[in-house]
This record gives C-alpha cells, structure tokens and sequence, in this order.
C-alpha cells in the first residue's frame, strides 16, 4: 500500500457516496468530524463494543486513511514507511461498512438542523455528532512566519515538505526544543542536514525533563551533530521570496533553507466555537466526553475535561473508552490522565512522568548517576508515593514506575532498592525480567504508543497469538515503535512457555534488529562506523560482541568499498593473522595455487620453507593446493617473505572469502575435454581472489559432464560442455551434502566470468554473515537469482561493475603487506620476561 | 633490588580492543589485553577450556572469546562465563606515566 494512491486514485472526496444509502437505514447517523488517532480510536472502541448500532460517516481533513501520528517521527527518521504505520487501511472502513471522506474538511456546524457541511459542499445530517479535530500547531507571531519553508510538525504533508528540503541538503532551524522539535531535529539531521535547534528556556524539554537529564540530552544531541542553542529567542525569519534564515533577538543570524516551528499546539477548537459550544481551552466535555449539545460529543486533543487538556496518546485511550461505554448505554466516567512521555530519537532513552519540579511540601528525591553508563535516574516520592519520575540513560523501568505513580502505591517497603529497579526491588538483586512482567498488574500499559494493557496483550496470546508478530498483528503492542518489544517477548515466554515461535532471529544478544535490518539501515541510513550503527541502532552492549563484530564490519565493508576503514579487532583469529589456527595455537600456511596449477619454483619454494621453519607436516589438501603447518604466529612474516619471493601470494584458506578454484585437466590434455577449463578456472581465481564475503566461497570448472572437479558441488560451478559452459550455483560438499542448481547456460567464457562476478556480488550484499551460498539460495529461491542474474541484464551488468570495482580495493596481497612489516605487533610480542632466580641474586 | 612491577612496555603498543603476548622463561605465556573503556588486564594467555591463545581472541566489553571454541572469559576474573566451568590466572596490571606494568611475583606464579 503506497498513500500515494490515497492521494491521487480512490481519494476522491465522495468516496463511499455516503448520501445515497438513504434514510431507510433505521439506524442513528453518527458522524465523526476527523479521521485521527481520537476519532478512529473511538470508533474502535464502539465497533468493539456494539458493531451494528450506529451508521457512521468519518471526514478527514487529511488525504489519508487513519496512521498512527506519533510515528511521523520515524518516517521523517528513515525508520518506517508511511505504510508501516497506517493503523487502520481501507479495508478496515469497508469491513466495517464505514463512509469515510477525506481529504475535505468541515467547514460548519448546523446544531438547529443537526447537520455538517464540507469545504467541497457536501452537507450531511448527524443525529450523534463527534468531534475530534486534534490540535493546530502553534505558530509564533515574528515577521516571516509565513514564508515558504516555514512548516510545522503535525501531519504527513508536513514530513514530505522536510523530506523533499533534506533532499536538497542544506541547513534547517527548528524553534523549539520540546519533544515534537528534537523529533524533527534528529530525523532531518540523519537526513543529512545541518539542523540547529533554537530554544527558548535554558534547559531541552523543561516540561519534561529536569535540568540535570536536560543537560545530559542536550550532549547527546550535540555529540551527534546538532547544534542546539538554549535560551534563544527568535526576533524574525528572513528571506526574500523564501526562507533564508532565522536571527535571533541578540542579533545572531543562523541560515536556513528550512524552518520547522514545534512550539507548540493548541486544542482545534474553532469548529465549535462557531457552532456555539461551550469552549474553554478545549471544547468543554463531561465524563462521558459529551459537550454542551448533548447531541454532540469531542474527544481527544481538542477537548478540555475538568480544566485540563492534553497533547499525548495516552489520554486518548481512556477518553474512547469511556465515551463508547456512553454512546451504548454504560456508565464509565473518564477521570483525568496522568501522563509520561518517551523519547523517540533512537540511541537516546528518555522517559518521564508526573511531577518532577519536586517543590510539592515533603517531597524527596532519590537518585542514581553512573556517569560511564550515561545514566541518570530520579525519582520524586511525596508520603511513601512516587509522584515523578526522570529517568535518562536507562528507560527498562519506566513502565513500573509509571504504574506505581498512577496507582498512587505506598512503596515505603521498596524505597531502599526502588531506584535500582523492579528486578532488584522485588528481592536478591538478581534481574529476573520475566518475574518483572509477571509482577504487573493486568492493567499496567505495555504499549505506550497504541494503549494496551498487559492483560490485553496476554489475552490476545491466550487467542492464539504464539509470536510477536502474530501479537503485533492481533493488539497492536509493540508494533509501533517498538520500545516495548521486551515486555511483549517476556509476556509470550511467561504465557506459553516453551511454545513460542520466534520471529525472524535478531542478530545476536546486543540488539532486536536482525542481520537484514541491520543491512539495510547500513544502506539506506548511510550508517559508515560501527561505533555509529551501535548507537543508532540501540546496541545493548558497549562495543558489540564477538558474533556482531565480525558480522558489522563485513557489511560496512561490502556496503562502502574502499570508504570503509576494516577493523582488525572485529575479525576472528584467522583473517586476522592470514593463517589458519591450530589446536596447539600453531599456525599452518596455505599459499595460492592459481587454479590447482603449480611449477618446480612454487614446489622448491614450499620445500624450503617447510624445512627452514621445521614445519612437522605439509599436506595436499581437499582444494588442490598444499597446507604448511604448524608454524609459530611470529615466524608468519618470514615464511609469508619467502613465499612471496617465489611468487606466490595469500590462499585465504583462513578467510571468509574466495577459497579455491578445482579444475581439471580439460580439453588441452583430456581425450573428453570440451573446453579449456584449467585456462577458464585460472580466469576465474584471477578475477575473484581477495574478495571479503558473508562467508567462504569455493569455485570449480570441469571440462566435460563427468565433472571431475566437482563442479556441482561448489558455490560456483562451471561444467563445460560442446556448445558452451554450464553455470550451476549454490552447492555444497560440506555439513549437508548439496547439489547445484543449474542458473544457465551461456556460450562464451568471457559471459561465464562476467555472470560469476554478478553471482558473487549478489551473494555478498544479500546473504546473511555465515551464511554460505547454499542456505542462502535455499533461502530466496533460485527462481529469485536466475531473475536477478540471467533476466536482467542491466541489473547483472550493475552486479559485475560492482564486484570489479570492490575487487580494486581487495586484491593486494595481505602476505605481502605483513611480510613488509604492516601491523608487526600482531606477529611480535610485546616484552620477554626471563626471571632470576634467587641463586643467581645471591 | 628486584621491583615489585614489571616494565613492560607503552600502552598505546596493545591496540585498543586487542592484546599482547609476554612470555615467560621457563613458564606460561601472559596475554596482556586493552579494552574499549582503555581499561588493561592481564591473564594467563591459555584458555581453561583446552589452552587456546586467548590473546588471539575477539574482546568485548570486558571479556574475550577464546579463538578455538568461542568460551567467554570475563578478563577480570579469568572466569569462564555462561554454561561453561573453568578459570584462567589472572595478573594485576597497571599503568603509570603511559608504561604497562604487570606485578611481578603473580607473573611468577604464574609461571610457577
Ligand atoms: C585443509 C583442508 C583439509 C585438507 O587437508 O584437505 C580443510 C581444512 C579445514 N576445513 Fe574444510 N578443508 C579443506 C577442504 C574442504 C572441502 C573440500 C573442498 O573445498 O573441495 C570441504 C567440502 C566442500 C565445501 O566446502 O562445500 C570442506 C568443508 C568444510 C566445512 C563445512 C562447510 C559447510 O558449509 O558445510 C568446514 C566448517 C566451516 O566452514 O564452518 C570446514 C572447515 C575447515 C577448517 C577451517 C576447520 C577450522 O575451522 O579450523 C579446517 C582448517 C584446517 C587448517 O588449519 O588448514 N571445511 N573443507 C582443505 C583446504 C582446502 C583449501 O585448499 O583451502
Ligand atoms: C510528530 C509527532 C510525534 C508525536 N509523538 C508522540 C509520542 O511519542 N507520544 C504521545 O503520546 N503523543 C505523541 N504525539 C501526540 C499525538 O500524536 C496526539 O496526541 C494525537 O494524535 C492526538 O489525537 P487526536 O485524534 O486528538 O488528533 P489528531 O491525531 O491530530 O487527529 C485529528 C484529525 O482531525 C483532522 N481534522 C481537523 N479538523 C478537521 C475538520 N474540520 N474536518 C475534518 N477533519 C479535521 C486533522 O486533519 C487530523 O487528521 C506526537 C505528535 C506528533 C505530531
Ligand atoms: S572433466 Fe572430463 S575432460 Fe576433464 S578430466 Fe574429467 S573426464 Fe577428463
Ligand atoms: S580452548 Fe578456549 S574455548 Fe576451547
């Protein structure tokens, strides 16, 4: 689903005709004026409820289907796609037999006649009328806030505006350093763009945050690029015709080609207020969300109950439920919201709640800084109750605190572990996280960003939702941002125990994102460091571990040839030392034998070194060359200077990377040879060797159909035959015996080098790290590689020019360069230490 | 005199992340390791598992997977981690004026 189609194709205003299903329908016409978060989610609750009682028509003002706004922020951020967030799909309005019409506000309120009438003219009468228009950003009143370039942060058109400024490049200004404007000011600044945040108040989010986790944001901030000025005030925006800049009122001009003000909301209130309903700083309701016109009823950011409105989802959640159990004859006051606030820039765990100014009579805090983990956590407690929460660094316990606040629970028998957290509090210090999730309550909020309680969530499993996916597709927890996928994942494994199916596996221990999400945001993202991809992506350790390293640096490597700068402390013992370790910690010595061939120089240059270094054995191996082994880590340069001295470079028997190419004889000596494949698998070893991939690559060309090199039990397989060559990919003689699958058949040898290239490059920039082609053929299907390789042309021609130019930056011999003393520590100890002993002091 | 430290050369020799050798006459090889924080340790370079070079392994966080069969050793203790059982000596290692100095009487026994 693409929302250009909503945009462009069925988005006509009339969609759904609603005037022509008739009066004859008995039912009560319910109409809703906004197609948002509220409106939608009141809807649902109603259908939940009683699916039949009400007809019901919806008008948007968006040319959308109802998506979930909070995560605007990471689509601007590269995140997500606006498909990804959509909450309910067209299919849902059909199902459910709702009209719905976008993209066409309404203009006005007839109370007296009860009905409604749209910008485009469509006037409908209501007998229930619902009014859920949200909020209109705040635009601060300075010369130039109307220029083009201008925008706010609320909708979809808004996102597009930045994404197409990002585009450009360039620099953007955000005014206001309250959630909504890091939001934006990290998602434009992943996008390329020089962002400066312009705030009013001396520390980031003051509402939400203290000054101390103010601060501590702000660094963050700062160390990833952004400049954030505080206490800043604006004087005007300039430019002529458009944006140029913004100058401050201490006379400081900052250029920009963008302006994002996120200052603020304020409740949509003007509809009404013209309508004549009671309006404060909201459309005033009462517990059941009903407005002054008992016909009508508001929910959502626009209204104000019992003196207050909000700006969070959270509220939302139990309006609607208090308002469906109104609109089908139950009784269900709303009683007001406490609220918390996360964060979403990903890398940086912010979460707050309640009342943090701790200048209540008889509040204390308590608190916990550990400066090298970056955390800061503070909890205010008034009369053995926690009041307020800020926690910074380390968010885990956010949801426990929250719902002790909200219950208003005496946590005086906790107080002396409660700032180390629930799994420490609730005894032994042990962190036990699925004894945590099973202390919640069944009503705790597991999914802060679509409003499900745990005992949802369980239900939902008790259902049949055995997976995350399923529990994502079910109830929606953890299928938006995602910060909650942990509880969710603890919940299954406490409701089913063993009988959970996992999802697509993580990468390993340190993060949630599996090895193609990883691949894709290196791409896409432009991630060049693992330091970066670690911190953007939430790594759970400091600098990975021995499964993620490896597995990084070969994709930042495959991703960026040339740019990327290997990282020898990621790489497993053997490609870092260019031989193969031993049990005894020895190291044996493959050197590379073009295509099986070899000469009395290579052999006499091999005999010497086995005897110089007193190699106990010399071996030919299962790859048609010889292994020297049992050699010492700092002999390695020496033997390797020899080797190179009789022209013989590295054989990566050690790497993952091109192993061995297996010929036979072929048509210059076979009585059956069709072609020359000795010449071609030489061709070959020539045009791949040195090349990193996801994992070892081995290649054979025979010259006729008794295949005695093995061909269809390579990677890469070439069978010569009298019209051409055979190219069969994906097999393996190893763990689990597999024949090749036959791509196809070219006629030249120039076509089968050139298709073995773009194999290669196909395989290293979509399999998986360890991944060997066998797996991953299996995997994607070998229909999926033959469309890749064979059918498109272009695309094959783009694969091989891929390779070739890798290939420049890969092919110099790492024998040579440690011969040559490149990296000698690695090959050196670093002190000898011979003791004295005491006679000799004496 | 004989010091208590061992001098055994400048920190900025052992890469960060990575590790280096000191054998011992007439006993066992030290692996000297440098973590991402610039904190230093000091182990008994075989593994418990079966001996394996654990200067050759890949460092993380404050451990080393051991290069033959991937145990974890946390290099604070020389303790085996997880499922697996065993320890590794371990040495005190510190640094003064940008000098590595590992305490020469643990190195001894060590050896021993
Ligand atoms: C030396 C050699 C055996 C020999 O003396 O002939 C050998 C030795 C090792 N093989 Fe092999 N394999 C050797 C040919 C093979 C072959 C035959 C071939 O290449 O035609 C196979 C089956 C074909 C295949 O790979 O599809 C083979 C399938 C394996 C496997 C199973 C791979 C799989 O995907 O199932 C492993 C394990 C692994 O890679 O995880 C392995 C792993 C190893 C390792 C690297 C084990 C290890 O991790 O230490 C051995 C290193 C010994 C060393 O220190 O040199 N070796 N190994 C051969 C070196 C060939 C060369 O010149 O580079
Ligand atoms: C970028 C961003 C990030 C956010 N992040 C968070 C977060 O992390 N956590 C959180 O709790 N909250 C967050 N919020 C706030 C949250 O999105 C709102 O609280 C929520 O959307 C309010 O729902 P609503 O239905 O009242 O308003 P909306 O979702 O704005 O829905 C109102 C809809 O009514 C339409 N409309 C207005 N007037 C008319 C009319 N006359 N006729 C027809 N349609 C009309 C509007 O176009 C809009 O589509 C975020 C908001 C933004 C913009
Ligand atoms: S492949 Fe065919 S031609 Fe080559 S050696 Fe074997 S039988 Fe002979
Ligand atoms: S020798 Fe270290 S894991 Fe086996």
């Amino acid at each position: 689903m693409d929302f250009q189609d909503y945009r462009n194709g069925e988005a006509s205003p009339a969609a759904g005709a609603p005037s022509s299903r008739t009066s004859s329908d008995p039912r009560e016409h319910l109409v809703v004026v906004g197609n948002g978060m509220a409106g939608c989610r009141a809807i649902e609750e109603l259908l939940a409820r009683d699916a039949g009682r009400y007809r019901i028509t919806i008008f948007g003002a968006e040319p959308h289907v109802n998506y979930n706004r909070i995560m605007l922020s990471p689509v601007l951020a590269g995140e997500k796609t606006f498909d990804e967030i959509v909450i309910n799909d067209r299919q849902w309005y059909a199902d459910n037999d709702i009209d719905l019409i976008v993209d066409d506000p309404v203009v006005a309120i007839d109370r007296d006649g009860k009905t409604v009438t749209s910008r485009a003219g469509l006037t409908l009468p209501y007998d229930r009328l619902l009014i859920a228009t949200g909020s209109d950003p705040f635009v601060i009143p300075v010369p130039g806030k109307d220029l083009p370039g201008v925008i706010s942060f609320r909708d979809m058109k808004d996102v597009d505006t930045m994404l197409a400024a990002a585009a450009d490049g360039g620099s953007a200004v955000v005014i206001g350093g309250g959630l909504l404007g890091l939001e934006a000011a990290h998602g434009l600044s992943l996008r390329g763009m020089k962002v400066t945040v312009i705030h009013l108040m001396s520390t980031l989010m003051e509402r939400q945050l203290d000054e101390a986790a103010g601060w501590l944001l702000k660094t963050a901030l700062e160390s990833r690029g952004q400049t954030i000025l505080t206490g800043a005030d604006t004087a005007e925006i300039y430019g002529d015709g458009t944006v140029e800049g913004v100058r401050l009122k201490d006379g400081r001009d900052i250029p920009a080609s963008l302006v994002v003000m996120a200052v603020g909301i304020r409740p949509a209130t003007g509809l009404a207020r013209d309508a004549g309903l009671d309006v404060g700083r909201g459309i005033k309701v009462d517990d059941h969300m009903v407005t002054s016109d008992p016909h009508v009823l508001a929910v959502g950011e626009c209204v104000e109950h019992d003196g207050n409105v909000y700006g969070l989802v959270a509220p939302l959640w139990d309006m609607c439920r208090s308002l469906a159990d109104g609109l089908t004859g139950r009784t269900n006051p709303y009683r007001g919201s406490v609220t918390s606030t996360k964060l979403k820039v990903s890398g940086i765990d912010v979460f707050s709640a309640g009342d943090f100014s701790g200048s209540g009579t008889g509040c204390e805090d308590i608190v916990l800084r550990d400066a090298s983990r970056g955390i800061y956590k503070r909890l205010i407690l008034q009369d053995d109750r926690i009041v307020g929460a800020v926690l910074y660094g380390d968010t885990a316990d956010g949801n426990w605190y929250f719902d002790l606040l909200r219950k208003g629970e005496n946590v005086a028998d906790l107080r002396d572990g409660l700032i180390f957290g629930q799994a420490f509090a609730a005894g032994g210090g042990q962190a036990d996280p699925k004894a945590a999730v099973a202390a919640l309550s069944d009503d705790a909020e597991i999914c802060g960003c679509n409003g499900v309680s745990k005992g949802q969530v369980v239900s939902c499993i008790a259902k049949g939702a055995h997976s995350l996916d399923a529990v994502r597709a079910g109830c929606k927890a953890s299928a938006s941002c995602g910060s909650c996928t942990g509880l969710v994942e603890n919940l299954l494994a406490l409701t089913l125990g063993d009988d959970v199916q996992t999802g697509p596996k993580t990468m390993c221990k340190c993060t949630s994102f599996t090895h193609d999400d990883v691949r894709k945001a290196i791409v896409e993202r432009g991630f060049k460091e693992m330091p970066q991809i670690m911190q953007e992506m939430s790594w759970s350790t400091p600098d990975g571990c021995s499964s993620c390293r490896p597995a990084l640096n070969y994709y930042l490597l495959c991703a960026w040839p040339g740019e990327y700068q290997d990282d020898q402390q990621s790489r497993f013992v053997n490609e870092r030392l260019h031989a193969n370790i031993q049990k005894d910690g020895t190291y044996s010595v493959v050197p590379r034998m073009w295509g099986g061939l070899t000469n009395p120089r290579e052999l006499r240059a091999i005999a010497d070194v086995v005897e110089k270094y007193n190699a106990p054995m010399v071996k030919v191996t299962g790859g048609q060359r010889l292994d020297i082994f049992g050699i010492k880590k700092e002999d390695l340069p020496a033997v390797w200077a020899d080797l190179n001295a009789a022209g013989m470079v590295s054989g990566h028997a050690y790497g993952k990377a091109l192993r061995t190419v297996k010929t036979c004889v072929g048509s210059e000596w076979c009585r059956f040879g069709t072609q020359d494949s000795t010449g071609l698998g030489v061709k070959l070893e020539r045009m791949s060797w040195g090349s990193w991939m996801p994992h070892k690559f081995k290649i054979a060309v025979s010259g006729c159909p008794r295949n005695c090199a093995e061909a269809t039990i390579k990677d890469f397989g070439v069978v010569c035959v009298d019209s051409g060559y055979e190219l069969h990919i994906g097999g393996n003689g190893g763990i689990h015996l597999r024949g090749t699958d036959l791509l196809c058949k070219v006629a030249s040898e120039q076509e089968a080098l050139d298709y073995c290239a773009a194999f290669i490059q196909l395989y290293r920039e979509e399999a998986r790290y360890l991944e060997r082609t066998a797996p991953w053929v299996e995997r994607v299907g070998v229909d999926y590689v033959k469309r890749r390789i064979v059918e498109d042309e272009v695309g094959r021609e783009a694969l091989r020019s891929r390779f070739l130019f890798s290939q420049s930056f890969s092919q110099d011999d790492p024998w040579a360069q440690r011969a040559g003393g490149a990296e000698r520590e690695q090959h050196a100890h670093m002190a000898q230490f011979r003791p004295i002993s005491v006679e000799e002091m004496a | 005199m004989i010091g208590e430290w061992l001098d055994i050369g400048w920190l900025n020799e052992i890469p960060v992340r990575g590790s280096r050798t000191v054998p011992v006459q007439g006993g066992e090889e030290i692996a000297v390791f440098r973590t991402s924080d610039d904190k230093l340790f000091a182990l008994a370079n075989r593994c418990p598992h079966k001996g394996g070079p654990l200067s050759q392994g890949i460092i993380h966080g404050h451990s080393v997977a051991c290069p033959l069969h991937n145990w974890t050793i946390a290099l604070a203790t020389g303790e085996a981690q997880g499922e697996d059982k065993g320890c590794t000596p371990t040495i005190p290692v510190k640094v003064d004026g940008g000098r590595v100095l590992i305490c020469r009487a643990s190195a001894l026994k060590a050896a021993a």
